[in-house]
């Protein structure tokens, strides 16, 4: 195995009191496509926003492309792409301007910035889209064009916080496609979380299961599903983290996805 | 200093490209001026005050610099919660540069406004009394843009949701404008509203742009600067601090 890319030792993540990441460790080697999975309110993201910079562990030890994201964070920050789960795009804006803006934020050089948006617009099948406004692009396109744009500044990992939440089936399909093929191309590690588990199964090279804040299972999905005794990962993950449903407490994030839906529709 | 620069020019995209925003906060402006300034205008004259759409017009300007500045914080909290934040939050850059740019962006936008504000109070009969003043007068409306920006970022940074904005408007930025000495003449005011009004940077403001566009400083021009060059500077200051603490 190659070296570990991303690595996590004892990783713990309090808000007042309340333990949303319980000493978790991992390592995800050099190259491989890793999914992150758990239920809802499992510690995913807040995992995924300590590992990209955003939030500071309250213990434990991070390194992300041999850097401290404490201590380091421009470094860590140049070494990542990052999809949100949310959209993170400015929809008053075109493609080319937002991919600008990020080539500009992470300082690619003008002449390999406009050779970059060109080769990862076609890519993902949006050059001839390129100077519509966002706020136009369906719910696919924009994830598209999201990939796209982190993948700009060639970074080593690309972070994926459920990339294909909330889209259909064989728009599904499509990113996972562009996702691959691009990773295939620019030798990207790949760290994403969803709870699509055939997806994960289909996609992944190296899975962690994470629920209540600890990682519950390890390995590849053929061995979690042997370990388990499940025929497929979703009963593996059933398995590990039982029956019940997660209600996670509304947060003003969720009241403002609400308005959202509400002022803008489904765009 | 390039990410700040493309950071200010986004915020002038978006400012350009949305005509009815553009439109909408004029509607504020232009009703205070039409209904204070022709309503109120005979009773001005007739107290011996003058021409009051002479006094009123920088008033308004300012408030339209206000409110196109102080709502500018909305779009952080927009931006936070489905966006585009985040984006420039892992971005290499420092906290400091994207407040920054978003912060003159936003005032630059908040100071375009006042400009058209202006230009509205001209077709309603405004002469600006010294022609040769009008760059003075720019400097003060910036100063004003910046000063309000500083403060719709800090609240923008520290309000979860947008219903907090509201709170913000009713108790910040409508008594910093009824407050001011936007609307009426501080000399003659009873001494508790005049102690507010002395103590309301924005006054300072207001005093400033009318002693350049009409003529005749309350305060004096020296300290019109003073305070309002040193309020921006503490609430830019604090507004990018409060804006560096955000955790997305």
């Amino acid at each position: 195995m190659t070296a570990a890319i991303i690595e996590a030792r004892d990783l713990v993540k309090r808000f007042d009191g309340f333990v949303a990441v319980d000493h978790i460790s991992f390592a995800v080697p050099e190259g491989v496509i890793f999914g992150f999975l758990g239920p809802n309110g499992a510690g995913k993201t807040t995992t995924i926003k300590m590992l990209t910079t955003v939030l500071a562990p309250s213990e434990g030890r991070l390194r992300v492309a041999g850097h401290d994201p404490v201590k380091e964070p421009l470094l860590v920050r140049r070494a990542f792409g990052i999809v949100f789960q949310d959209p993170s795009l400015d929809g008053e804006l075109t493609a080319a301007e937002n991919m600008e803006l990020h080539g500009v934020l992470y300082r690619v050089p003008r002449a390999e910035r406009r050779e970059r948006i060109e080769a990862l617009l076609r890519f993902v099948g949006l050059w001839e889209r390129r100077k519509d406004y966002v706020k136009r692009f369906s719910g696919g396109m924009r994830r598209r064009l999201e990939i796209a744009r982190a993948l700009q500044h060639r970074p080593r990992i690309l972070f994926l916080d459920e990339p294909t939440s909330g889209l259909d089936p064989q728009t599904r399909n499509q990113i996972w496609e562009f996702i691959r093929g691009l990773c295939r191309d620019e030798r990207v590690t790949v760290f994403f979380t969803t709870h699509y588990m055939e997806e994960a199964e289909r996609v992944a090279d190296r899975i962690a299961v994470i629920d209540h804040g600890r990682i519950v299972a390890e390995g590849t999905p053929a061995a979690l599903r042997q370990e388990t005794g499940g025929r497929t990962l979703e009963d593996a993950f059933i398995a590990l983290t039982g029956h019940s449903i997660r209600e996670a407490e509304a947060a003003p994030i969720d009241r403002m996805r609400m308005m959202r839906r509400v002022w803008l529709g489904n765009r | 200093m390039n990410a700040v620069y493309i950071l200010w020019l986004r915020q002038l995209k978006r400012y350009f490209r949305s005509r009815a925003r553009m439109i909408g906060s004029l509607g504020q402006p232009i009703l205070f001026l039409l209904a204070l300034g022709f309503g109120l205008g005979p009773t001005f004259a007739r107290a011996g005050r003058g021409d009051y759409v002479q006094f009123l017009a920088p008033g308004i300007v300012t408030m339209g610099i206000l409110f196109t500045a102080v709502f500018s914080g909305i779009e952080i909290i927009w931006d936070r919660q489905f966006g585009f934040l985040k984006e420039t939050l892992v971005a290499p850059v420092s906290r400091l540069e994207i407040v920054l740019g978003r912060t003159l962006g936003s005032a630059t936008v908040a100071l375009i406004q006042g400009g058209i504000v202006f230009l509205v109070c001209l077709a309603a009969g405004f002469r600006p009394a010294h022609p040769l003043l009008l760059p003075l007068a720019l400097l003060f409306m910036a100063l004003i843009a910046i000063m309000c920006t500083a403060i719709g970022t800090a609240a923008g940074s520290v309000l979860q949701d947008m219903q907090g904005f509201q709170l913000i408007m009713n108790f910040i930025v409508l008594p910093l404008f009824f407050f001011s000495s936007a609307l009426f003449p501080v000399p003659d005011l009873p001494g508790a509203v005049q102690l507010a009004v002395r103590l309301n940077p924005l006054s300072y403001g207001v005093d400033g742009l009318r002693g350049a566009l009409s003529g005749g400083f309350a305060f004096g021009i020296a300290t019109d600067f003073a305070v309002l060059g040193l309020l921006a500077a503490i609430l830019l200051a604090t507004g990018a601090w409060l804006f560096s603490k955000i955790e997305a």
